[in-house]
């Protein structure tokens, strides 16, 4: 673990090892709340900051706790954390403390939280490990914004409704009406709306892998048979 | 002497996929004439509406699958799927609904799971269930039997240039469900509407039943169907009625009323048989039409839906490949059939 390829960690985080489309972790908050981009926001910016804290405090204590006793610690350390934050949305931003509800406190039952203390944070120093839980926390904000932001606008016609919530008055008119006179579908702000949101999303996420990978495997193939042709004298398979 | 020498079996019946699709559009004509004398064009001109959309969206996504398109549209089914949904719609659907509706079940409950015979849901359903949850006040705004619009009257609420609510009644079905949630159910209540009280069963929809049974006869009939699903689908549900309904007839719907009210038949006959999406051995069929039966009779007695056909459906669905791994028939040559539990 010495040499630490930070360029690695981050794009795992966000692509190649997203928690939401590729491990298919934390579903529970990621289906549930997933109705408005404000509530993805701010269940993504909770379970960033619970992520990158938990990873920085089961790094600085691998060394002290045996791995018979890891787990528990892990999670005494991620309900802490998870207390933590909510409080702060209980104080700060109250109304989306209650909007959230028991999504808050169920970020402890995250599996990309425990999964990425277990298997990054307990191996690696500090900095990787904080850097890991930022870039899979903002891997999981992206795809939540993504999915909020497709059920507000198929759902009601709007984006960025009641953002105030989160930042503030001077928030309250970032709301766009996308859609005039929109009747609301209701599907969308569903349960099933999420299911089928993001597995739109994930077979996006794999049409990209494909294409990304053909280009390479083209790029590849390229080179030898320039030289190849170069040899033959008769025809070029 | 031209006398044509090939090998048995001299089969001279052209039974291609499109050739049996084709047959049970036909079939649902006697039912489409039914619902259009009793409420009007909105019906047709839903059919024909869906059945463009099915077509356009089957191309698109044929296109986008890489799959030979003209090869696939001639199979006639999703013209099928597009004829059964429009059937369900109430007739006074705006042309956006039935669009929503048929492009999902072609392109996300159809072709998504890879097309014909791969989907384990009944792709109409699923779209008339997605209406139903998103859109629920549009989908149970069915006209009053018998005040059929005129076809003028019907293109404008297809256009939505016509507001519904001078034209929508309550159905057979609505009418009892409201009776009893409010709990005014008694007996003169119910004397009191007319509409629980047709020939046979509710009035209008009778008739709409009893057409969808013609059009299913014919269809077991010409072999295209068996008769295992129709009839566990209408024993399921009439069961349940004749024992509830003699325990206590102010409460519960007698089993005419039952079978021949909502989408029963359509269902038991055209919706229940889809071959992909049922269960494929004959106890099998059996099971899952009865309990198909059942469940509907549950959900319309103390359920939160008047009607049950397309959830009632939709989870069989779900069970068929369970149905059928449980009831697999004995093999030639083996003394018992293989079934799960043995193994």
């Amino acid at each position: 673990m010495s040499d630490v390829n930070y360029k690695k960690i981050s794009m795992d985080g966000l692509w190649n090892n997203n928690p939401a489309t590729v491990q298919i972790l934390g579903l529970c908050p990621l289906l549930a709340v997933t109705g408005t981009v404000v509530n993805a926001l701010g269940l993504g910016l909770a379970t960033l900051v619970v992520l990158m804290g938990s990873n920085i405090c089961v790094s600085l204590i691998r060394q002290y706790v045996t791995d018979a006793v890891r787990l528990p610690a892990f999670v005494m350390i991620i309900a802490a954390m998870v207390t933590v934050i909510e409080m702060l949305m209980q104080a700060f931003t109250f109304e989306l403390y209650e909007i959230l509800g028991i999504f808050i406190p169920l970020i402890v039952t995250n599996c990309t939280v425990l999964g990425r203390a277990d298997a990054f944070a307990s191996k690696n120093p500090v900095l990787p490990a904080a850097l890991d839980g930022f870039m899979m926390g903002l891997g999981f904000l992206v795809i939540l914004l993504i999915l909020g932001g497709m059920r507000e606008l198929i759902g009601q016609g709007t984006l960025f409704t009641n953002m105030q919530l989160l930042f503030g008055p001077m928030a309250a008119d970032w709301q766009l009406q996308v859609v005039e006179n929109y009747g609301g579908f209701l599907f969308a702000i569903l349960p099933p709306g999420a299911f089928v949101g993001l597995g739109l999303i994930i077979a996006g996420k794999n049409v990209i892998d494909k294409r990304l990978k053909a280009i390479q495997k083209a790029r590849a193939s390229d080179e030898p048979k320039v030289s190849r042709r170069v040899r033959t004298t008769g025809k070029v398979s | 002497m031209a006398l044509i020498s090939s090998t048995s079996p001299h089969t001279t019946v052209s039974n291609n996929t499109g050739a049996f699709m084709r047959q049970v559009i036909y079939a649902t004509l006697p039912g489409l004439a039914v619902l259009t004398w009793q409420f009007g064009w909105g019906t047709v001109i839903n059919v024909l509406w869906a059945v463009v959309v099915a077509l356009v969206s089957e191309a698109l996504i044929l296109k986008a699958r890489g799959r030979p398109v003209a090869f696939y549209l001639k199979d006639y089914s999703a013209v099928l799927t597009a004829v059964l949904l429009a059937l369900a719609l109430p007739p006074t659907s705006p042309w956006w609904l039935t669009l929503i509706g048929v492009s999902f079940a072609i392109i996300v409950a159809k072709q998504l799971y890879g097309g014909l015979g791969m989907n384990p849901f009944n792709p109409a359903m699923v779209g008339y269930v997605l209406l139903l949850i998103s859109f629920p006040v549009a989908m149970t705004q069915w006209i009053a039997p018998g005040e059929a619009p005129s076809l003028v009257q019907s293109w404008q609420l297809f256009t939505g240039q016509l507001p519904v609510d001078g034209l929508s009644g309550a159905t057979p079905l609505d009418t009892f469900r409201t009776l009893h949630s409010s709990g005014a159910g008694n007996e003169s209540e119910l004397a009191s509407h007319g509409i629980l009280h047709g020939q046979f069963a509710g009035l209008g929809w009778e008739w709409v039943n009893l057409a969808f049974l013609l059009g299913g006869l014919y269809l077991i009939s010409r072999k295209i169907i068996t008769w295992h699903i129709p009839v566990g689908f209408l024993a399921g549900l009439a069961l349940p009625a004749l024992v509830a309904w003699l325990i206590d007839p102010v409460r519960f719907a007698d089993p005419m009323f039952q079978i021949l009210s909502g989408g029963a038949m359509l269902g038991a006959f055209f919706i229940a048989t889809d071959p992909v999406s049922a269960a494929t051995s004959r106890s099998g069929r059996l099971i899952y039409a009865a309990l198909i039966g059942v469940l509907i009779w549950v959900i319309r007695s103390f359920g939160g839906y008047p009607d049950a056909v397309a959830f009632s459906v939709l989870l069989l669905n779900l069970c068929a490949p369970f149905i059928d791994y449980y009831t697999q028939p004995r093999t030639y040559g083996h003394d018992k059939p293989n079934r799960g539990t043995q193994s």
